[in-house]
């Protein structure tokens, strides 16, 4: 007989809503942009998903200073207690939306409708509540007796996570008092626009919110801007060096949350079978576009065998293809610039002598797709042990005491995230105080919350978002 | 579905890495204590992921047909009479009598006293008779009435035995006495297959679920089972990941197919398609077969035949309408 197979589970495209265009959201309405519109590509079928106008110059300085005029005149002098009233209301409409927003994602990002609906959309309704929560109690945060507001706030976004991203930048500055204009990737701006619909839905004054779409440029003329009081930019490390080195000497805020190389470190007395979930989980959830992803796996030599045996095993069931199906557990790589990136540097992979393993799994015939690849063999000094691949591509290591361990993983310009697997609590302990990663896993990955703060070291940036520690980045202490 | 009479396979002790771990208390308890840990957070959440799989159309109602195939029918109440045993075992024989395409289901399990009335009624269907013994199901006696009970299934006729784990003896650490019963009720078999029941609602937590499946399979258990149906929880998503991934490595290790047996708790057709999407993502699609993984259920098969019909007719049928004890 036929083996079972799981027949194709697709989520209805149509609950997205697409519309054939979106614009520009400045000071209270859409209105068209100036600069030349572009278009958004679903990477699952590369067909055009709808047509984006886009920021001018001139569009940047106008949402500025809406965001000005509404720090000054309404959202700044607002209680605590009322901001709170809107963030709520907005928490509670995204809440409502949530399978429109979650399949819209889904659609422009190629992300799987399974994380969009369990992930990327549940935990930005729970960072709009968390911060919303925190607007009338600032002063109890342990930051200062009397926290003011920065003013306005520049914010671009990457498109891994492009509602979510969105939500951590505008959740703690409109609960701190701020206003803000938001550009988000030029590849994923659809969901932020669908915020501002929320917000603007919800009655938040004008101004307070404003969504720029737009390239680089657009996210450049933001950040650069003389009238923004703070940038919050979470992306790649080179942009973020470069906006580092414009705002020195500016006297303007900045907070930085950048590209990683996490090292998971499963150690010989883990819960094996756990520990292989999470490494799967660390590296193919999104794909592998999570600037936290456990890319570098080190395991203990005396288990390295059986270890890869039992993950190979696993990576085999791994179901890619159509995003919307609600079986599938490796979607769509985002752009064919970020495909070629993967393929290059797995071809780096294979040219500096690291083994590469491919899963069998069966592609779709079109589409940005990348199967999940796992390379043996990889040094220190190896391009695929070094640079961010933001891809579902995985590299192996093997260590023997637990001091190489945390060499191995401290070797890397990087410093976001780590994982640590060891059912041997004291080991774990150890090894989380001297991996120099900003946020530290024990027997678990990729696990966000909006109470706990998160950010990196060194390259991978500045700054924490999220908790109590977050609201720092936001305020006046 | 076709179902072939197992492979013989064999004895615990001639399997290549695990000679001589069963000879005594001290050398077990070092094997199973060597074990892996199971972490609980992680491998809830796997089990939470597996149920997020849509199993829709086609795939429904091949996985429906798949789960009768797969169902130890059961009735073991104080209660039960040769009445009940007859209308059991022609519902086991044909499930659904207007639907003739609907597979049998894999046995009938029973107390020992009403196996043989069943046999009667089973010969020739291809249908098992699976007898509960060892003093079930608390498995407080002596050895000797545990060994008398099973003897009585299998002169009988029972093609099955379950039997039930001292799990007082698990709680106080002593392994050795619960290897050395299982391989007596073993040989107490002959050629009936034997099911190790775990209970694992009296285990204490899911490193005892791990260990206990491994001592049976140590012992010679051809299949696993998490319980007796007295005691909740019974078969949850959890606990049966555990014991697939134990026949799973068994496999990876010895290359022998081992069996696992979830009971207790699962009645409807959504409970049992999750556990068939954890057998063929956890153990492997090897394992999607009545040979090497059952349910052990009463009310069931009622849920699958109506739930079948949904799929046959398009509209959900009443349970007045399906001929279900």
């Amino acid at each position: 007989m036929d083996p079972w197979t799981y027949a194709p589970a697709p989520e209805s495209a149509s609950l997205a809503e697409v519309a054939p265009s979106y614009r520009p959201f400045i000071d209270g309405a859409f209105v068209d942009g100036g600069g030349e519109p572009l278009k958004t590509v679903n990477p699952a079928t590369e067909e055009v998903l709808a047509e984006v106008g886009t920021a001018s110059p001139q569009d940047v300085d106008r949402a500025v200073a809406a965001a000005r005029r509404a720090h000054e005149k309404t959202w700044g002098p607002m209680s605590g207690a009322e901001r709170a009233k809107y963030l709520f209301r907005i928490a509670r409409i995204l809440a409502d939306r949530s399978r429109e927003l979650a399949v819209l994602e889904t659609l422009d990002n190629g992300k799987p409708i399974r994380e969009s609906r369990d992930v990327d959309v549940p935990t930005a309704a729970a960072h709009l509540f968390h911060h919303a929560g925190w607007a009338d109690k600032l002063a109890f945060a342990g930051l200062g007796p009397d926290p003011r507001p920065l003013g306005v706030v520049g914010a671009v976004i990457p498109w891994n996570f492009p509602l979510l991203m969105a939500v951590w930048k505008i959740a703690p500055a409109l609960a701190t008092g701020n206003t803000i204009v938001l550009k988000p990737a030029e590849t994923t701006p659809l969901t932020a626009l669908v915020l501002a619909e929320i917000a603007a839905e919800a009655g938040l004054p004008a101004g307070v919110l404003n969504v720029l779409p737009g390239a680089g440029d657009v996210g450049s003329a933001v950040v650069g801007h003389s009238d923004v009081d703070k940038v919050a930019f979470t992306g790649s490390t080179d942009v973020g060096k470069e906006i580092g080195r414009r705002l020195a000497g500016t006297g303007r805020r900045l907070t930085l949350e950048l590209g990683g190389k996490a090292a998971n470190i499963v150690y010989d007395d883990a819960p094996l079978d756990q520990a292989v979930e999470g490494v799967v989980d660390g590296i193919f959830f999104n794909q592998g576009h999570v600037c936290c992803a456990g890319s570098r796996l080190l395991v203990q030599e005396s288990i390295a065998e059986e270890f890869g045996e039992l993950l190979r095993a696993r990576i085999e069931t791994l179901r890619v293809g159509d995003p919307l199906d609600k079986n599938t557990d490796v979607g769509a790589i985002n752009s064919r610039v970020q495909l070629d990136r993967i393929v290059d540097m797995a071809a780096a992979g294979d040219a500096e002598g690291a083994v590469r393993w491919t899963s069998s799994c069966p592609l779709p015939e079109r589409g940005l797709f990348f199967p999940p690849t796992v390379f043996t063999g990889v040094e220190q000094s190896m391009r695929v042990a070094r640079e961010e691949i933001f891809g579902p591509v995985l590299s192996v290591l093997t260590f023997r005491t637990p001091t190489e361990a945390v060499a191995k993983a401290n070797n890397t310009p990087y410093g976001l995230s780590a994982g640590i697997w060891t059912d041997k609590g004291s080991k774990a302990l150890w090894t989380a105080q001297r991996v120099r990663a900003g946020v530290v896993w024990i027997n678990t990955f990729n696990r966000f919350d909006p109470t706990a703060p998160f950010g990196g070291y060194r390259e991978s940036g500045f700054g924490r978002e999220g908790g109590r520690i977050g609201l720092d980045a936001y305020l006046h202490v | 579905m076709t179902r072939t009479v197992p492979a013989p396979r064999a004895t615990a002790e001639s399997t290549g890495g695990f000679a001589g771990v069963g000879r005594d208390e001290a050398s077990l308890r070092r094997f199973l204590y060597g074990l892996p840990g199971v972490d609980q957070v992680g491998l809830e959440r796997r089990a939470a992921t597996l149920a997020t799989r849509s199993i829709k159309k086609g795939s429904k109602l091949r996985a429906i047909d798949l789960a009768i195939s797969m169902i130890d029918l059961t009735t073991l109440e104080g209660s039960d009479t040769p009445g009940k045993v007859a209308s059991l075992c022609a519902q086991a024989r044909r499930p659904d009598a207007e639907y003739p395409d609907v597979p049998p289901v894999a046995a009938v399990c029973l107390y020992p006293d009403l196996v043989r009335g069943a046999v009667e009624r089973l010969a020739g269907s291809g249908v098992q008779v699976a007898a509960v013994a060892t003093a079930f199901p608390s498995g407080r006696s002596s050895r000797a009435v545990k060994l008398a009970d099973t003897a009585l299934a299998v002169d009988s006729g029972a093609g099955e035995i379950d039997m039930v784990i001292d799990r007082g003896a698990f709680l106080t650490g002593r392994y050795g006495k619960i290897h050395d019963e299982i391989v007596a009720v073993k040989q107490a078999c002959g050629n009936a297959h034997l099911k190790v029941i775990l209970e694992t609602g009296e285990l204490a937590g899911y490193d005892d679920v791990r260990r206990a499946s491994w001592l049976a399979l140590l012992a010679g258990g051809d299949v696993i089972k998490t319980s007796t149906g007295k005691i909740a929880p019974a078969a949850t998503l959890p606990v049966v990941q555990v014991m697939l991934q134990a026949v799973r490595d068994w496999h990876r290790l010895t290359g022998e197919y081992r069996g696992v047996k979830a009971a207790g708790g699962i009645r409807s057709t959504k409970d049992a398609i999750r556990h068939l999407v954890a057998v063929n993502e956890v153990a492997g699609p090897a394992w999607l077969t009545a040979d090497l993984f059952r349910f052990g259920a009463s009310s069931l098969l009622a849920d699958l035949l109506r739930q079948r019909r949904t799929q046959v007719e398009g509209h959900y049928a009443g349970t007045e309408y399906i001929g279900a004890s």
